[in-house]
């Protein structure tokens, strides 16, 4: 039995390893099953309509996540008729961050009308198999033949987290809008600014 | 006559001699507290000087920042001297004198205190250190004589904070 654990352990710390550094521009995105606000579990493959997704990791607590609220919430109704809606994904440890709970996240998303799943990370698995490092951070995921979602962007929304106004670089739209187009996307990776991802120990 | 003029010039030379020790005293005391681009940041990574480098990368909203403050506060209290602490805080400039100044005196920080007006993070952030990935804390410790150099990206304790710069200084 202490075997099997032990082994089960040295497992996981090898997928742990192999994975650490997440996903890249090009790879296939990596499918998860996570609770939605609603009480529904929600996969990549739950809708089967869209050309893609812009998969935001972000939460309640983070003052940047905060400050983009209203992007992200403009982002899906400009994208989700167009095939690309935003799934978000919570994926803070409550214990450490419990202005994360999955009650304050149903408040949260009640408060500020969001249009988009909101998904609790209970478990951290899907964040590290991805790589996300801050809030918010998002992964532009593309639909492909076979069914299969590439990851097509990485980073930031646009390079002004103050003042959505002044931003001059918009590169999640300009990823987007290149899918759309069937050309390619010419910024694939930008640093995403904002609050450490509070994992569990 | 001559013995008092030779006298006068001696008590000019001692006045100053006073006054530069003064003057450079009064600029150890002197705490910097401005807004700056990146260029100043630059000048400090790049600049020539004997002391040791010590860059922190904070904000007020950040609470693990703010836990880790006090460590480089010490360090930079340290008499030996060969230190020079400086925390670049990346609140936002229009937040500067409510927000920024108002902790620095509740706190009563001493090291210099630069705020960064940058907002275009991926303009500057890989010059800092291209394993950066935004996230603060992170601190950069420079040995300008040796060109060795330390970044990382995560909440230091006060250990850690010693053994990096020793990493660095030796």
């Amino acid at each position: 039995m202490t075997l099997l654990k032990a082994s089960i352990v040295s497992l996981l710390l090898l997928i742990g390893s192999v994975v650490d550094d997440g996903v890249k521009v090009g790879d296939k995105a990596i499918d998860f099953n996570l609770k939605n606000i609603d009480g529904s579990m929600v996969s990549l493959n739950s809708n089967s309509d869209v050309k893609g997704y812009i998969l935001v990791f972000t939460c309640n607590t983070c003052p940047y996540s905060v400050m983009y609220e209203d992007r992200i919430i403009a982002l899906d109704k400009m994208y989700a008729d167009k095939g690309y809606p935003v799934l978000a994904i919570q994926p803070n440890n409550t214990e450490k961050s419990p202005g994360d709970s999955f009650e304050l996240m149903k408040q949260r998303a009640d408060d500020k009308g969001f249009t988009f799943p909101y998904l609790i990370d209970d478990t951290q698995e899907t964040t590290l198999a991805y790589g996300a490092t801050n809030t918010p951070h998002v992964f532009v995921l593309d639909k492909q033949d076979d069914s299969s979602f590439e990851v097509a962007y990485i980073g930031a929304i646009d390079n002004n987290s103050r003042n959505a106004a002044a931003a001059d670089k918009h590169y999640v739209q300009d990823a987007i809008n290149s899918l759309l187009a069937n050309s390619e996307v010419s910024t694939t990776k930008t640093k995403a600014i904002g609050c450490t991802i509070k994992w569990a120990n | 006559m001559r013995l008092r003029s030779k006298t006068l010039i001696k008590i000019c030379v001692m006045m100053l001699l006073c006054a530069i020790l003064f003057a450079s005293c009064d600029s150890e005391e002197n705490q910097r507290l401005e807004i700056v681009k990146f260029d100043a940041l630059e000048e400090i990574m790049t600049r020539k000087s004997n002391k040791i480098e010590v860059i922190n990368f904070w904000a007020t909203w950040c609470a693990p920042c703010i836990k880790e403050l006090p460590y480089f506060e010490s360090i930079n209290a340290e008499e030996s001297n060969d230190y020079k602490v400086t925390l670049v805080s990346l609140d936002f400039a229009d937040e500067f004198e409510k927000k920024v100044k108002g902790f620095v005196a509740k706190r009563g920080l001493k090291s210099d205190i630069i705020l960064l007006d940058e907002i275009d993070y991926n303009s500057w952030i890989d010059k800092v250190d291209s394993t950066w990935s935004g996230a603060i804390p992170a601190t950069l410790i420079i040995n300008h004589n040796s060109g060795k150099r330390k970044f990382v990206e995560k909440e230091l304790n006060e250990g850690e904070l010693i053994q990096l710069i020793n990493t660095v200084k030796n």
